[in-house]
């Protein structure tokens, strides 16, 4: 898609993705996946929650879910013991933790230097209001087809709903994860202590990730609604397929 | 797809060699400073190399959390272990007077200790958390002799880099760096809240290493080594969790 210009060349339209969020975006994609399957793996050692600095089988849980156990020690109320997959599940959730966390480094960076949260992210004079929220949500709830400008630019519900993952959901997955490091703590004390104690911090880092699945389910729902392929092109390669689609 | 330009090219390729070489120093200088652990190789080697080269530069000296004695556990929790040996029963039945932590290696005076030449070391008292990799924990009074107390007694040569640390119990074996084993805080604990160590929590000797998971404390300490290097031990990866699939380094 190039535009004609003055002196004669073609310049190349800015992509609806910059080289550096696709990347980052996908990088997510899978190292997200890592850590919510082998955080599930490491529940089911111990899928019982607790809130305060102690936690274990002798104490009673803050709830406890409803699933067999990797331990025998646990009591579930199951007559058999899952296989233990702790191990190789620790090793990568620590490594997809590392990988995420630079890569949101790189992405964090990037969009403070080129002004993509400032332009594309933050709210927009017009956008920060109430009546401006709930226009946007009735639009939703109405189904309103999206405007043409849509496919260029984020809506109100899309600018709320990254500033909420990138800004509160990620740091606080971090913090919440970055907790149950005793070693870490031992540098950081208030790290743990803030957040009410190790086992509050894990039953936080629990809700955090299941928020986080949340999203997750209604990103890839809405990329659905607006265009399964187009939209996941324009991750990959920048740009959109067409500049129309139809839902 | 664009042609991709010269500049582009030459950026690119400046930047990816800068990379690898930045990478391969790096690599150098960790292993210079002991930032590597011994199970670095493998699909979760960078994680763990990371998590630990990190947690060495960031907490070397720090001190783990302790706790008023408000707020020990009046339910802690002891664990399985194996069915003990019969080995460990006779030992037991002698109210383990003849009980011996053995200490050899890379030290200028190689010993073996009772539990009562342990007590008459300096000793040290701390309310410190067990944190299960599991997800569980406790807080508990853990009494015992700093291992810096033993190893300043035996006289550890300089070379020194890791100690080993074996159970009574089979297969039961692993091992800490230089940074934490003369940490003020990992203990040769013989007692707990005020009372010997009872078995089920690791008694008669269990080594505390306050901030590493649970697994790395291990129960029924019979025998200390301390080494230049991992290799010679096992397969080799520092300890038996490596084998069984679990990280070495436990301070995530």
């Amino acid at each position: 898609m190039g535009v004609s210009r003055a002196d004669g060349r073609d310049a190349v339209e800015a992509p609806r993705h910059s080289l550096v969020v696709r990347v980052t975006h996908w990088i997510t994609t899978v190292c997200f996946f890592a850590l919510v399957i082998t955080g599930a793996e490491i529940v089911i050692s111990h899928p019982r929650f607790y809130w305060g600095e102690t936690g274990n089988v002798n104490m009673k849980p803050l709830f406890t879910i409803p699933i067999a156990s990797s331990r025998d020690t646990v009591p579930t109320g199951h007559g058999y013991v899952m296989p233990d997959q702790n191990g190789w599940s620790r090793y990568l959730h620590f490594e997809a933790a590392w990988v995420v966390v630079l890569a949101g480094l790189v992405y964090g960076i990037a969009g403070l230097v080129s002004g993509h949260f400032r332009k594309d992210l933050w709210l927009g004079r017009g956008e920060r209001s109430w009546q401006a929220f709930w226009g946007a949500m009735a639009r939703y709830f109405r189904r309103r087809p999206p405007s043409e400008g849509d496919a260029h630019s984020y809506n109100l519900m899309q600018k709320l709903a990254y500033l909420g993952v990138i800004f509160v959901l990620f740091p606080l997955v971090i913090w919440t994860g970055l907790a149950l490091s005793p070693s870490f703590n031992s540098a950081f004390p208030f790290w743990v202590d803030v957040l009410g104690g190790r086992q509050s911090a894990r039953t936080l880092h629990f809700f955090v990730s299941w928020a986080l699945v949340l999203f997750l389910v209604v990103h890839v729902g809405m990329v659905v609604v607006a265009g399964f392929w187009s939209r996941t092109k324009a991750m990959i390669t920048g740009n959109l397929a067409q500049p129309k689609e139809r839902i | 797809m664009k042609p991709i330009s010269r500049r582009k090219l030459i950026t690119g390729g400046i930047a990816a060699t800068a990379g690898v070489a930045g990478l391969a120093v790096a690599a150098r200088i960790a292993g210079r400073y002991g930032l590597v652990p011994p199970d670095c190789k493998g699909i979760y080697g960078p994680g763990e190399t990371l998590t630990y080269a990190a947690q060495r530069l960031l907490t070397r000296h720090s001190l783990a959390r302790e706790f008023p004695r408000s707020m020990i556990s009046k339910m802690p929790f002891r664990n399985e272990t194996a069915p003990p040996s019969d080995e460990f029963k006779r030992l037991q039945a002698g109210d383990f007077k003849e009980w011996r932590l053995a200490i050899d290696g890379m030290v200028a005076r190689p010993g073996v200790y009772s539990i009562s030449e342990l007590k008459s070391l300096p000793m040290r008292s701390q309310i410190t958390e067990v944190v299960c990799e599991e997800g569980w924990s406790y807080v508990a009074e853990w009494i015992g002799t700093p291992l810096s107390e033993l190893l300043n007694a035996v006289g550890v040569l300089p070379q020194a880099r890791y100690v080993a640390y074996f159970s009574i119990q089979e297969d039961w074996w692993d091992s800490i760096d230089m940074a934490d084993a003369g940490h003020p805080q990992t203990v040769l604990a013989w007692g707990m809240n005020d009372g010997d160590l009872p078995v089920g929590f690791g008694g008669p000797l269990r080594l505390r290493v306050p901030r590493q998971l649970g697994y790395k404390n291990v129960k029924y300490l019979t025998r200390l080594t301390v080494t230049d290097s991992m290799k010679k031990f096992g397969k080799g990866l520092g300890s038996a969790s490596p084998e069984g699939g679990y990280s070495w380094y436990a301070g995530i």
